[in-house]
């Protein structure tokens, strides 16, 4: 990276973040520039999902900060990040199951009262027709996949500057996971939404990624550009033996 | 025949008061898993706020048909308001910093808040029964078989309607509105909810205030039906209402509303058919029969499986 290149949209630096005694993140640096699409593959259980909500303040790092357009997030209370412009599509989708289709839309709205709230709704049912047929529909009712597909839409309803992205491909059929991460490429490129992403799913995540991380164990053990990630003797053997390639 | 549309009238406004309180407990309970104990004396506390401001506005503008309707409305207006305060305070000091403690911390401060709001009022206002001159003694004759007379006084409803109106109110904030909307939010998920920028706390409190203002509502109904408060009333008509609630489905709005219309008429007709000493038996024995076939409740919705 270049001295002169911008500061980061997102920093995280040296978080360490704590479940009672337990320690999940154990140091972990972690840059996501304006316009990029960054990946960070992990095993089960690595603290990806930690960090996604660390990011929230929910938990809170107890070390290290969190530097989001210039201004410290580390201890702010999760509801006045989100009106910062950064949204999640968070680890078990988390709809909420007996409000509809339609409510979902506009909780992920509120942030902005619903200013663009009619123009928004058109564009995410363009983008997942299925969810346009169900509108009237309670969430709870919804398959897994039309969930991880409201989950998304939600978080795009708040036009968010950084989305996270928990796992958008779990439990999902490889055609709905291809028509997702085809979304993310495409609010990218046409909106310069800058996509944070975490992900089992490494091949379709890494080839997606301007740049990637891997971590273990609560730690970052490698980085660099997706191509490079993808490969990677060691990625190869731990997260793409036998996947899509 | 008479005599049964006679209860059921007098059951109608008995479950209306339980109604509106029953809402209460299932709001607080359905967004933080609590059972508010101390919304029972905070119902008591707005029937004494009433009685104090009819008791003023009589006092400065006599006991005409046109000043005890205002009295009566400035009564509804400033015990909702007074009995707001109250509960929002009694979030803030007594429940909001033992969220997240262990389940039954919040529970026994609250029953610690009952005591005291219960006390507060003994000394403050006396341990008698504090009465209101009798006012709106007249009734509507329905009709009339073999010498019983079948009416529905104006207090009757007075009460229906103005019950009838709040829920309209409130139904259509909890249903239609933003707020209403995050509301509903925290109830289900305050983790996301906080996530898409809802202020949980926040929201936590406003419900703890329509939960309270609902109950002013019921409280200077109950003073206006029974002309009479004492400060023990928190307790069995808290009790009942939040029977009402653990009936109709603990949580559920409409089952709110059900659960009292059901307990205020089993009650009267309990009262009218059999005896008056076992009313309260029948209604909680209800109670028990209905949990043991039907654990949610009356319209309590069933767990949602969490993927």
């Amino acid at each position: 990276m270049s001295m002169t290149e911008k500061a980061p949209l997102l920093a995280v630096r040296g978080v360490k973040t704590y479940y009672g005694n337990i320690i999940a993140l154990k140091g972990v640096d972690i840059d996501v520039h304006e316009g990029e699409i960054v990946t960070m593959i992990g095993a089960n259980g690595a603290g990806k999902s930690t960090l996604m909500m660390t990011i929230f303040g929910k938990p809170q790092a107890r070390e290290g900060s969190i530097t989001y357009d210039g201004r410290d997030i580390t201890r702010m209370p999760t509801h006045e990040i989100a009106h910062l412009g950064i949204a999640q599509s968070p680890e078990g989708r988390r709809v909420f199951p007996r409000m509809t289709v339609f409510e979902n839309l506009q909780m992920g709205a509120s942030v902005n009262n619903l200013a663009h709230f009619d123009q928004d709704l058109e564009k995410v049912c363009a983008i997942f027709p299925r969810l346009k047929e169900r509108l009237q529909q309670r969430a709870g009712t919804l398959s897994g996949g039309e969930q991880q597909m409201l989950a998304i839409a939600r978080a795009l309803m708040s036009r968010p500057r950084l989305l996270l992205l928990d796992e958008p491909s779990l439990g999902l059929a490889p055609i709905v996971v291809r028509q997702i991460f085809e979304v993310i490429r495409e609010v990218n490129r046409t909106e310069g939404m800058t996509v944070f992403l975490v992900e089992q799913n490494a091949y379709h995540a890494l080839k997606l990624a301007t740049r990637a991380y891997v971590m273990v164990n609560g730690l970052i053990t490698m980085s660099g550009t997706g191509k490079e990630l993808l490969s990677d003797p060691q990625v190869k053997a731990a997260y793409l033996e036998g996947g899509h390639h | 025949m008479e005599v049964f549309v006679q209860q059921l009238i007098n059951g109608v406004t008995l479950g209306a008061v339980y109604g509106l309180i029953a809402i209460g407990y299932t709001m607080v309970f359905g967004i933080i898993g609590m059972v508010n104990f101390a919304h029972g004396d905070v119902f008591m506390i707005s029937a004494f706020v009433a009685l104090i401001c009819f008791m003023a506005v009589t006092a400065l503008a006599g006991m005409s048909g046109g000043a005890i309707f205002l009295a009566l409305l400035v009564a509804l207006i400033v015990s909702m308001i007074v009995t707001s305060l109250f509960s929002w305070t009694i979030e803030r000091v007594a429940y909001r910093k033992l969220r997240g403690s262990f389940r039954l911390a919040p529970l026994i401060s609250a029953i610690g808040m009952s005591i005291l709001l219960m006390n507060f009022v003994q000394v403050a206002q006396g341990a008698r029964n504090k009465p209101i001159p009798p006012i709106m003694r007249d009734t509507i004759r329905l009709f009339e078989k073999d010498g019983f007379v079948v009416a529905i006084s104006y207090k009757q409803i007075l009460i229906i309607l103005v019950t009838a109106l709040l829920l309209g109110i409130f139904w259509y904030v909890v249903q239609k509105t933003p707020l209403g909307r995050a509301q509903r939010a925290c109830e289900q998920d305050q983790k996301m909810a906080a996530l898409l920028g809802i202020n949980v706390d926040r929201t936590i409190a406003v419900t703890f205030i329509m939960g309270a203002a609902l109950a002013a509502v019921a409280g200077t109904m109950f003073l206006t039906y029974y002309g009479v408060v004492v400060f023990s009333d928190g307790f069995v008509p808290g009790v009942k209402a939040f029977t009402a609630a653990v009936l109709g489905g603990i949580g559920s709005l409409p089952g709110a509303v059900l659960g009292g219309m059901l307990i205020g008429l089993i009650e009267t007709f309990w009262s009218a058919y059999f005896s008056i000493d076992y009313k309260d038996v029948a209604a909680f024995s209800i109670l028990a029969i209905v949990l043991i076939f039907m654990p949610q409740g009356l319209l309590g919705k069933p767990e949602v499986e969490k993927v």
